[in-house]
């Protein structure tokens, strides 16, 4: 039994040991957060690919330079299965085990509220590129993220409802059981209202529901000129045919969650004409957006989503930060992440104020001819 | 008022035909086997990407659609139901002597491993069924139908009443409901037990392979993860029926979509749904403990 006890300590040793020398010394590990399997497998697989892209950018170029050193970067990519207590899994393992500097993700809101909270209690930044929900950085000293949040995107899509689309009757339908369509889907409500609107029907659904025809039912009785669909590219093909197939002849509108191509392949026709907001659109890009787009799709064959514009610009920001930090600690980088005060990335100029929410502009785009189409552009 | 009911009914009758299909499957076994198969969901779910690859294989090729509709449906069924006799050989047969509870959990075990091997092999990503038949939408009044719900409820039904014809009425169904009452006197009687069982689960997943093909007909987006759901309210479905019930199973589908269907009408949020399905669930079991028409027995599980 002693001698067992003896073996196990050996091995725990040497495992450190090795872990040690693996983090070595001119390195700077980097955790990745993200959904590859579950419900929205694509939001993780450009997440991955992104990532993948900026860290290389930087290896080639023989590493990050900070205080006169010049450090690699090593990338551990988890996956958090779409499920908010794994992505809260997958935060304690990179911080605990992997020893990282920081993270990025996780993306959809229900999967990065979870590990934002750890994060925080365990002093690790966090940037996440695609989560718009409020609570993922509110009274929080050690998350960020890339992208807009959802009171603006909310207040955008109510505008453009009452403005351009001419509607004085809007419903929603959204998932009540994810933080993201929720927090989106009451923004939209307060911020139509607000405007002189009226929402006409407010229905709600759970996570992997493919049915809607009892919600669509009483939303077409209620006969709204737009449907507002803050939901998963996954979900909102299935929504819109079964709005049209009970008689649902008004526009549809929709988030930064419809934001992946796959809803085209997924939709087809039905998709056609449709509007929704979100963070960028591929054809209007800046020359530091078609730099990246023309790499992105050279390496991988696609035009990169909202996602892979977003977590490259999260590794931006972090690159940027940890230069300007000037040593390697999660404290400093933590601060220099705070105090940007410009940074041009892929979607856009940003700077932060004070929270971990950065200060940028929103799109609306519409799905013509099969593809994205710019159509707007809202300051903040 | 009444416009939205009847509306709502429809609703109801298309999602209620398809639970149907499916939790024919969990009560034709039980009822034989007296094994939970919940490995039924993901063999559902393995229909819908057999319909889906037949679908795009028929459709590259110049068949008239409704000709291509039927192909799908049949190596649907085909397969589906090869992949469960497959299932019951390998993984149910050496255990039919072993403690029920043995079965159940390799059943479950099944299922993970069919989801699994689906993502592993096939992907995470959803896949978008193709359309087979011309969607047209028809309007009655105020009301709404498509021809796609159409289609559902009547094959749904025509497959129920075929099924039901095929246990009560020809020898195969005889020799069904006397393994089901008891094995080891049917097997002393002449009835090639072995062989009934694999014809029972080789229907019911035929059944299920049917439903997976109209499933994805109504909802076109498929993914390894859609069975669970599902073939969890189908289960409900059959327990509430009496499970080991043929047309209890079709009741119990029904009553469980237009609970699906109506909550949503009465109370403020979806998520009393399934609240008040486990409500009516937990009533149908106190008062009636084997289900709605399911029979007396001494044994339970």
């Amino acid at each position: 039994m002693k001698r067992m006890s003896c073996v196990a300590l050996l091995f725990v040793v040497t495992c450190i040991l090795l872990s040690s020398v693996c983090t070595g010394a001119n390195q700077i590990v980097i955790g990745v957060n993200a959904e590859l399997t579950g419900g929205i497998p694509v939001v993780g697989r450009s997440c991955k690919n992104a990532a993948e892209m900026a860290v290389e950018e930087v290896n080639k170029a023989g590493g990050l330079e900070v205080a006169g050193t010049k450090y690699t970067i090593r990338l551990i990519v988890e996956d958090n299965e779409d499920r908010p207590e794994s992505s809260a899994a997958v935060a304690q393992k990179l911080i605990s085990q992997n020893q990282v500097l920081a993270i990025i993700g996780a993306n959809a809101s229900r999967n990065a509220i979870p590990p934002s909270q750890i994060c925080e209690d365990a002093k690790t930044p966090m940037i996440s590129p695609w989560s718009t929900n409020v609570k993922t950085t509110q009274g929080k000293k050690y998350v960020f993220r890339a992208c807009m949040i959802d009171d603006f995107q909310g207040l955008v899509c109510a505008r453009f409802a009452k403005d351009h689309l001419k509607a004085e009757k809007a419903a929603v339908l959204y998932d009540v059981a994810s933080e993201y369509n929720k927090g989106i889907a009451e923004e939209f409500k307060k911020s139509f209202e607000a405007l002189g609107g009226k929402v006409v029907s407010f229905e709600s659904y759970t996570t992997g529901d493919q049915d809607f025809s009892s919600q669509l039912t009483r939303i077409v009785r209620a006969s709204p000129k737009v449907l507002f669909l803050p939901n998963y590219y996954s979900e909102v093909p299935l929504q819109i045919q079964q709005a049209r197939r009970l008689g649902f002849t008004g526009d549809f509108l929709g988030s930064d969650g419809w934001g992946s191509p796959e809803i085209i392949k997924l939709g087809g026709s039905d998709m056609e004409g449709q509007f929704f907001s979100t963070h960028y659109a591929p054809d209007i890009a800046t020359p530091t957006a078609q730099k990246f787009i023309k790499a992105y799709e050279e390496r991988y064959k696609e035009l990169p989503d909202d996602v892979a514009a977003l977590t490259f610009d999260s590794f931006g920001m972090l690159f940027q930060a940890i230069k300007a930090a000037g040593k390697i600690d999660r404290a400093s980088l933590r601060d220099a992440l705070a105090q940007i005060t410009k940074y041009e990335g892929v979607t856009g100029t940003m700077r932060f104020e004070g929270t971990g929410d950065p200060v940028k502009s929103a799109v609306i785009i519409q799905i013509k001819d099969g593809k994205f189409t710019y159509f707007a552009s809202v300051g903040p | 008022m009444i416009i939205i009911l009847m509306q709502q009914m429809l609703n109801g009758l298309q999602l209620g035909s398809v639970y149907a299909l499916i939790a024919l499957g969990y009560t034709m076994v039980y009822g034989i086997l007296r094994l939970i198969n919940f490995a039924h969901g993901d063999i559902f779910m393995i229909s819908c990407y057999f319909g889906f690859f037949a679908a795009i294989a028929f459709l590259s090729n110049a068949i008239p659609t409704w000709l291509t509709f039927i192909a799908t449906m049949m190596v649907s069924m085909l397969l589906t139901a090869l992949v469960a006799v497959l299932i019951e050989r390998v993984a149910y047969k050496p255990l039919r002597l072993a403690p029920r509870v043995s079965a159940v959990i390799t059943a479950l075990g099944i299922g993970l491993f069919l989801e699994n091997f689906t993502l592993a092999t096939l992907g995470p990503t959803p896949r978008g069924m193709p359309a087979l038949l011309p969607n047209v939408n028809y309007r009655l009044g105020a009301l709404s139908l498509s021809s796609v719900q159409i289609l559902i409820i009547i094959i749904s039904i025509v497959l129920m009443i075929l099924l039901d014809r095929v246990v009560q009425k020809t020898m195969t169904g005889m020799a069904m409901r006397a393994v089901s009452y008891d094995k080891a006197t049917a097997s002393v009687m002449g009835v090639p037990v072995d062989r009934i069982i694999s014809t029972t689960f080789a229907i019911g997943s035929a059944v299920a392979g049917a439903g997976g093909v109209l499933y994805s007909l109504a909802y076109p987006i498929i993914n390894p993860y859609m069975g669970v759901r599902i073939g969890w309210w189908a289960f409900i479905a059959a327990v509430i029926g009496g499970i080991g019930n043929v047309r209890g199973a079709m009741l119990g589908a029904y009553i469980l979509a237009f609970v699906e269907v109506f909550t949503p009408m009465v109370l403020p949020s979806s998520t009393y749904r399934d609240f008040v399905a486990f409500t009516v669930l937990l009533i149908v079991l106190v008062v009636r403990p084997t289900g709605l028409m399911g029979r007396v027995t001494a044994q339970k599980v």
